[in-house]
């Protein structure tokens, strides 16, 4: 089959400029192509500037350098036929059913007769069937998902975008659309000729595309293009399916020289958003099972998404409690030992591990240390992370570091006065 | 199996309620030809107000046209305004600040400018004083409704935004598929509000006196005013009935069913913030001809938007790019000019005032600090407890929120007549008594907001403290007054912006003939502009809008940034 491109980036980069003239690049040098008839899925973990390259292709964001290409020709200037499908479904409330899906053939020019035909189709095909008039509030998580779809669908689009199209809904709900998406795409019921995924959940991506673009994050760069060449419909628990996907866990987690432990210039160490308590649970449960499990395995055990429990992982092979290895999440004797620990050991054997280990924390208690007060506002580390960090994520890294100092009793931190400081070891009462 | 839809079932089912939509349809017809035919005559003619209660009816409607046409106005102006405002960085930093002061400019110190205006560009002729008037009523009902209309189209999510870019939308379908429905909640609140301020001012808009020049309009407002200043007591009560009933009907009619209405546009996340029922609501939704009159308007609108997607080919579009820039630019350079005479002319009427007059207008400003500092006090010391009791007693509920509700729709000005009657009795000047006056117009911002504080407390937190024995003043300390912070800084907010307002018709009263006044910035407003003082108006305005705002920001949004961020209940 003769392939053709559809869309094409050349040579992408998006960035920042926040206060002071100071850049945070989010995406630099992404090149790939959509090819007909491929389904890709873009991969990485949150930060990596996933959406945001979805954002470029759906023309709602400008690159700041590089330019993408529809069927040869400058995105800005093509008739270009994308729809796109969002994570919050972004429905109109105040709109029933199949005035929402009418809603994408506003400014087609089509007559009143064609559009309501069309719309009606596209329900039918997603399996709306009879709920023509109902309103989104009336509907469940996935079936407020499938008007999403259908109206992204209504317009026959050639690329079909969808931005982490089932990461609001439950997890059978999620399954449940998921199959129902490829089995359309397989019978040739789509319009679209490409469909991009963007996802942070590698078990979707293995299960649905035919292509994985892995991203890495701080700043986003394709670190990998992983072909995924399984038959549908696919069976999670063949040897392939999970060969695969250990393969991208790897991709991700890997090469560990480069995830960066220590302060490298210009660049910041990116601190997994967990709460301790629960990577001390997945620790735990870990060191139960012998100290070596297989991540997705471990997933489907707990029923969690695998995304729920990375950023647990990645955070314990930060402290270096564990590490990857071809897919399996193998404890560390310092992370054995952390399992076993009492509650107050396993705080000092946390507090020298987030010292050792943690750019963030230890530059909070070398600061605190100077300080004649020992007491500092949280906008001073603000202020830093802001340097390297979009606003939100800097306030997620600080609360997450927040915790974990908190937790090693590093230090405390006044809610009220926002401000962090170090207790006083003579003066508690 | 479907029925086929083509078929009019219903159509030759015509209820009782098309009946009653009809003659309403006809009657709303016959008063708006009423009221145009009544505006041709010249000036002179109308000045007499008859207090014959047989012209009530007549006045009533007069007065009702005047609120409908200055609010359509508002309406118009606060979705200009908010296009407008977020246009660009530069047009938010100008605007929004501006809004934030006109806001704060009482009712009355417009008077001057706009009469003048508005009878130059009509002589001798009614319909000047009729716009005149029409305008006043805009200036105090307008802000709110901005400030609503701005914040909601600033808030719709990220990804609706994108939606609709997807999609396609130009700016048409964007504003009615969007923007418009995603502010309507707001907008039917802040019209409710800004209607019922409305009334508040209708008495000081309606009639008025200026440099010795003596203005009035045939209204309600005018009617009950004359028959104050006759002292004529059963004309008051005629008229404040009329009014209330007015009012009620209102309610009733069109506030009521819109709240239900507009429901719909909330999103999925927001709970409904009134889950009021309409009985006219309901029935409106039944009547065969309301629905087939709605279908209409939604295909006129439809066929409008489609028709405006075929009007601009990619040339025209660039035109069209180039005229919004150029109007953009426009306005700029107006409202620049705009300012720069404002500028020249405030240096001539700056130089009119003498250091006397500042001074006394400094000191008027702390006597009028220190009225509505007790107005909102002692407003505090009753509300709290009246409203805590009845937010947390939902039998109690019941019987008093109606009442009090009815009791609060009537605007404080029309009472003040038979207030003044009873001051003037006791003895007492206007020196305590604009206290009082104060009151009436703001007490009532602070109990609903109190209510709706005590109602929302979580039954978990009262049930826990009564498992603690929690009770008495503790309990005051630890739940009630936590839990109601947030509503109560709300309710503050409002207050202290209405007590000034109020100051200008509270401390300064024509009555029966005579004038009574005292001390006070808003008697400084209120006396300066009757006089023709323009200097003296102009600097005791400049000084009550820098008070609110600089209230507005140093106390107010600190609270109020405490309560969103500490005592939020999630």
């Amino acid at each position: 089959m003769e392939r053709e491109t559809i869309l094409e980036t050349r040579h992408l980069k998006k960035s920042f400029f926040v206060g002071r003239g100071r850049e945070i690049v989010v995406l630099e040098d992404i090149n790939f192509k959509v090819y007909s008839g491929s389904f890709v899925a873009i991969l990485g973990q949150s930060g990596a500037g996933k959406s945001t390259l979805l954002r470029i292709l759906a023309r709602l964001v400008e690159p700041t350098e590089g330019e993408v290409l529809y069927r040869g020709k400058p995105l800005k200037e093509a008739d270009a036929k994308i729809a796109v499908v969002f994570q919050s479904f972004a429905l109109f409330p105040w709109f029933t059913v199949l005035e929402n899906v009418k809603v994408g053939l506003v400014k087609s020019g089509l007559s009143k007769d064609e559009i309501h035909k069309r719309a009606l189709q596209a329900i039918d095909l997603v399996g709306l069937d009879g709920f023509e008039d109902a309103y989104p509030r009336e509907l469940s998580g996935g079936m407020r998902q499938r008007v999403g779809i259908a109206r992204a669908l209504v317009v026959e689009p050639e690329v079909l975008l969808m931005d982490e199209p089932f990461s609001a809904l439950d997890v059978l709900t999620a399954d449940n659309l998921r199959n129902d998406l490829i089995d359309l795409w397989r019978d040739g019921k789509l319009p679209a000729k490409a469909i991009v995924l963007v996802t942070h959940n590698i078990e979707e991506a293995v299960s649905m595309a035919s292509r994985a673009v892995v991203l890495s994050h701080n700043p986003g760069r394709i670190r990998a293009e992983i072909s995924i060449q399984l038959p549908y419909p696919r069976d999670r628990t063949s040897r392939d399916f999970k060969f695969i996907l250990d393969k991208i866990y790897t991709v991700i987690t890997k090469p560990a020289e480069e995830v960066p432990f220590l302060l490298e210039a210009g660049r910041y160490q990116f601190i997994p958003h967990a709460k301790v308590g629960a990577i001390a649970g997945l620790v735990e449960l870990v060191h139960d099972k012998g100290g070596r499990v297989d991540v997705y395995a471990l997933s489907s055990e707990l029923s969690m998404e695998v995304d729920d429990i990375f950023p647990l992982i990645e955070a314990a092979v930060f402290l270096n409690f564990g590490e990857i290895r071809e897919g399996d999440f193998i404890l560390t004797d310092k992370g054995k030992l952390w399992a076993e620990a009492g509650a107050l050991e396993k705080k000092e054997i946390f507090r020298d591990a987030a010292l050792e280990n943690i750019q963030l924390i230890k530059q909070i208690v070398q600061v605190l240390a100077t300080m004649s007060k020992h007491r500092v506002s949280e906008d001073f580390f603000m202020d830093i992370l802001k340097n390297h960090f979009t606003p939100e994520e800097a306030w997620n890294q600080l609360e997450t570091a927040i915790d974990w100092g908190r937790y090693a009793e590093l230090f405390a931190y006044d809610y009220d006065a926002g401000e962090l400081y170090l207790e006083e070891p003579e003066g508690r009462d | 199996m479907k029925i086929p839809v083509s078929i009019p079932l219903e159509t030759f089912r015509i209820r009782f309620v098309d009946v009653v939509v009809f003659i309403f349809l006809c009657g709303l017809l016959e008063f708006v030809i009423y009221v145009a035919s009544e505006w041709s005559y010249p000036v002179e003619r109308a000045l007499q107000i008859d207090l014959d209660p047989r012209n009530i009816p007549s006045y009533a409607a007069q007065s009702l046209m005047r609120m409908a046409l200055a609010y359509l106005l508002s309406l118009v102006f606060s979705i200009w305004y908010g296009y407008t405002a977020s246009r660009s960085r530069m047009h938010e930093r100008i605007m929004i600040p501006l809004l934030d002061i006109l806001q704060s400019i009482p009712v009355l110190s417009f008077l001057p400018a706009v009469v003048l205006a508005m009878i130059n560009l009509f002589p001798g002729q009614r319909i000047g004083i009729e716009i005149a008037c029409i305008l006043l009523i805009f200036t105090g009902q307008v802000w709110n409704m901005t400030f609503s209309y701005y914040h909601s189209i600033n808030t719709i999510p990220r990804e609706l935004r994108e939606a609709s870019s997807v999609l396609g939308f130009n700016r048409f379908s964007r504003f009615i598929r969007l923007d418009l429905p995603f502010s309507a909640i707001g907008l039917v609140w802040n019209s409710m509000m800004s209607v019922s301020g409305g009334w508040f001012f209708l008495m000081a808009c309606e009639m008025f006196v200026l440099e010795d020049r003596d203005f009035r309009l045939p209204g309600i407002g005018s009617y009950i005013q004359t028959a104050a200043s006759e002292g004529n007591i059963s004309c008051i009560l005629y008229g404040l009935g009329a009014m209330v009933f007015l009012i009620i009907v209102l309610d009733i009619l069109l506030w009521r069913p819109l709240i239900v209405w507009s429901q719909r546009f909330r999103m999925d996340t927001v709970p409904p913030e009134d889950e009021r029922e309409s009985i006219v609501f309901d029935l409106i939704t039944g009547s065969v001809v309301l629905r087939k009159l709605g279908d209409w308007f939604g295909d006129v609108v439809e066929w409008i938007e489609k028709s405006t997607y075929r009007i601009p080919s990619p040339r025209l579009g660039g035109v069209f790019k180039y005229i919004g820039k150029l109007t953009g630019a426009i306005e700029l350079i107006a409202l620049g000019f705009l300012f720069f005479w404002a500028l020249i002319k405030v240096k001539g009427l700056v130089s009119s005032v003498s250091l006397g007059d500042l001074i006394l207008v400094f000191k008027s400003a702390c006597y009028s600090f220190l009225r509505t500092s007790v107005a909102i006090l002692i407003a505090l010391l009753w509300t709290l407890p009246v409203g805590v009791y009845i937010g947390m007693n939902p039998r109690a509920a019941n019987i008093l929120q109606g009442m009090v509700q009815i009791a609060a729709s009537i605007p404080a000005t029309a009472v003040f007549p038979v207030i003044i009657l009873f001051l003037i009795k006791l003895g007492g000047g206007l020196d305590i008594g604009a206290i009082f006056l104060m009151l009436l117009g703001t007490q009532w911002y602070l109990l609903f907001n109190i209510i709706a504080g005590a109602y929302a407390i979580p039954k978990d937190l009262i049930e826990i403290s009564k498992a603690y024995n929690i009770t008495g003043w503790r309990k005051w300390r630890v739940l009630i007054l936590p839990s109601i912070f947030p509503y109560l800084v709300t309710g503050l907010i409002t207050a202290s912006g209405g007590a000034w307002n109020a100051t200008i018709v509270s401390e300064y009263v024509s009555f029966g003939g005579e004038i009574l006044k005292t001390q006070g910035l808003g008697a400084l407003i209120s006396h300066s502009s009757a006089s023709g003082d323009f200097g003296l108006l102009f600097v005791s305005t400049c000084v009550m809008a820098a008070i609110v705002v600089g209230i507005n920001r140093l106390v107010w949004k600190r609270l109020f940034y405490i309560a969103k961020t500490k005592y939020v209940l999630e």
